[in-house]
């Protein structure tokens, strides 16, 4: 075997290591779902599946008969119309925001420019969970505890930063003699932006917005101090309704878990090509 | 159609004085090309006629109409740029009619236009296509179409021609031409390349640092360069240039080069000189030519030098010599063999020398 042959075999094997260590976790959950609970705490464990079923499913969404641990009312439909008002709104928001910040700074000079993009990228340093007290007291003054207004807001202030990075990176990317042509043939600014710059743009801002989404719609820690009731709990938040004093409803948290874990994959699927274009691309800054 | 003025012309980045309070009066239908090595402010000046670069100081008029404070868009010019900024997501077909659209044009003048264009500049073949699948020389004629569309009053190229082979070059040069034959407008033309600027203009501009050298015509700048630079940077091959220092010997001046060489200063320049001046004197190479085959001129120096290189082109023969220890070029128009090592008796024609003073760099 020559040199390059071991290589490349070395490579495949990690690779594939690699891979069945991201994924062996998810996988658990998506058999969880679909076990009963004697044989997910059996021990040793059950690790070829049997007895599967989509009881946790149908109790979960239509509280069709009762699970196996006979009390999962968990308020699915509620939260998930929460997750998606506040992901879709929140990443309209930030996509809006971010998009014309990025546009901003790509394409104007202004004083002290590279201290605040610097400032702007240091809010991600910072961990959103450290913010959760402070925003919980904040919220409570002013009365938007447990509403999505509140939840958006907060949602909106973590995108924001990437959306403008993602977006500057990608803006600096389309010639500026473009946009230049464009006014000099009539074109306002924001025209020239509009009908030149922004379709030029499209697959940066589209993977702008699925990150935004997919931040939104996973966020856990954040969202668990702010929402306190069906009136904007979300569906992360919604898994810990399965945990009880002593017990934890493993298959109707996994089931949720799975229905969580769908669409993101769906999106992200979807949206791939867009995703790893929007990436080098807006990536390799000029 | 429409002249242009500009009056005491600045522009700074930052401390950096880009353009340097230029006066430049372009004239109704004039072809006008800045030339200039790279950095000299050829771009930001045209750049400020567009209205993408802000005026620092002064005054741009164009037509009646003084135009510092119109955006670019209220001014009516074209701008063609060095890489075509083609819009990528639009058919050829689009390119050319953005800009009439934007202005809330119906859609058949829309395409009566654009119809125009593509057959003036012989682009009808490709109007559904997308930039990305045209050849660069097509790019350029459909940036060209795109800037004739909108009938503007004046035409702005920054090196339009500089992404082309060099094939391509002359003959998109020729077709440029024959488009300001066409299509009667003023056009301002930047380009680094004196030879672009030599076929192309009807007026040069000639740009050092932020200033302007010298306007002309191409003969008057080939001619009667008004700076060293200017002499040097027109024609080709570049001026011949020698640094030396006047020296009176008996009653009449002569020039002492850096190696010792004794030229007399020709008549008509024996009154502008002063003892121990230092000056650079520039000669082309066809004016300093093999004695043996060419006339000898009625005031001329002789000298005695080796070959240290020919390259037969044809036409003309040119033929690297050493003038003390610096090399110059000879260039004759007849088709003589010489070779390297051969050993010749120049003339150079004294009356077509020039003389510069090396302090101010301007022709005496
Ligand atoms: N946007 C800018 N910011 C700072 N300096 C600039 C900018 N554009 C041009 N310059 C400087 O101004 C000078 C003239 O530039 P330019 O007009 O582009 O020259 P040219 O087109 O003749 O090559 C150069 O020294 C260049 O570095
Ligand atoms: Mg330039």
């Amino acid at each position: 075997m020559t040199k390059k042959q071991i290589n490349n075999i070395l490579i495949w094997i990690s690779a594939i290591l690699l891979i069945v260590l991201i994924m062996t976790p998810g996988l658990w959950v998506v058999i969880t779902a679909f076990r009963p609970q004697v044989d997910i705490m059996a021990k040793p464990a059950v690790w070829i599946p049997r007895n599967l079923s989509f009881n946790q499913f149908e109790t979960m969404l239509f509280g069709g008969s009762e699970g196996s641990m006979g009390r999962s009312k968990v308020p699915v439909l509620s939260y998930l119309r929460n997750s998606l008002i506040i992901s879709l709104v929140s990443t309209f928001i930030a996509v809006l925001i971010g998009t014309l910040g990025g546009y901003a700074f790509a394409r104007h000079n202004f004083k002290g420019k590279n201290t605040y993009f610097f400032l702007v990228m240091l809010t991600r340093a910072i961990p959103g969970i450290s913010l959760s007290l402070p925003i919980f007291i904040l919220f409570s003054k002013i009365g938007i505890i447990d509403t999505h207004l509140g939840i958006i807001i907060v949602f909106v202030a973590l995108n924001v930063p990437f959306t403008i990075w993602l977006t500057d990176g990608f803006f600096r990317q389309i010639p500026r003699a473009m946009s230049e042509v464009a006014m000099t043939d009539g074109c306002t600014r924001l025209q020239a932006f509009w009908h030149i710059e922004l379709p030029l743009s499209k697959s940066g801002i589209a993977s702008a917005g699925i990150f935004a989404f997919l931040i939104s719609w996973n966020e856990f820690a954040i969202v668990s101090n702010l929402a306190r009731s069906t009136d904007s709990k979300t569906l992360t938040v919604g898994l810990m309704d399965f945990t009880s004093q002593f017990t934890i409803n493993w298959p109707g948290m996994c089931a949720l878990a799975v229905f969580i874990i769908i669409p993101a994959l769906i999106l992200t699927f979807m949206v791939q090509k867009h995703l790893v274009s929007g990436l080098t691309f807006g990536g390799v800054k000029g | 159609m429409a002249k242009v003025t500009l009056e005491k012309v600045s522009k700074f980045y930052g401390n950096v004085e880009a353009v340097k309070k230029i006066d430049l009066e372009i004239t109704d239908n004039e072809f006008l090309v800045l030339v200039g090595p790279s950095g000299c402010g050829k771009s930001s000046t045209l750049r400020m006629i567009a209205g993408l670069e802000e005026i620092d100081e002064g005054k741009i008029i164009i037509g009646e109409k003084t135009v510092n404070e119109l955006e670019p868009r209220e001014r009516n010019v074209s701008m063609v740029f060095q890489n075509y900024a083609l819009y990528p997501h639009m058919t050829v077909e689009e390119n050319l009619g953005f800009s009439l659209k934007i202005a809330g044009m119906q859609k058949n003048d829309i395409d009566k236009r654009v119809a125009e264009a593509a057959g003036i500049l012989d682009i009808d073949e490709f109007l559904q296509r997308k930039p990305a699948q045209l050849s660069g020389g097509q790019r350029q004629r459909v940036a060209m179409g795109r800037a004739i569309v909108r009938r503007p009053d004046v035409f702005l190229f920054d090196e339009p021609l500089s992404n082309l082979d060099a094939k391509l070059r002359n003959q998109m040069r020729t077709e440029i031409k024959r488009l300001h034959q066409k299509v009667k407008t003023t056009i301002v033309y930047v380009t680094h390349d004196q030879v672009e600027a030599m076929t192309l203009a009807d007026r040069i501009v000639i740009m050092k640092d932020g200033i302007i050298e010298q306007i002309g015509t191409p003969l008057e700048l080939f001619e009667t360069p008004a700076t060293k630079f200017v002499a040097t940077f027109i024609g080709s091959p570049s001026m011949n240039m020698i640094s030396s220092t006047i020296k009176k010997d008996q009653e009449k001046y002569i020039m002492i080069t850096e190696d010792g060489l004794n030229i007399p200063v020709p008549k008509s320049k024996q009154d502008v000189v002063k003892e121990g001046q230092k000056i650079s004197f520039g000669f082309r190479a066809e004016d300093i030519v093999p004695l043996k085959f060419g006339n000898k001129p009625s005031q001329s120096w002789g000298h005695k030098s080796k070959v240290n290189l020919s390259e037969p082109l044809g036409t003309e023969t040119l033929i690297f010599t050493n003038f003390g220890k610096i090399e110059i070029v000879s260039r004759m128009f007849t088709p003589e063999l010489v070779r390297a090592g051969d050993e010749l008796d120049f003339a150079l024609n004294l009356e077509r020398t020039y003389l510069f003073d090396d302090e101010t760099g301007k022709a005496l």
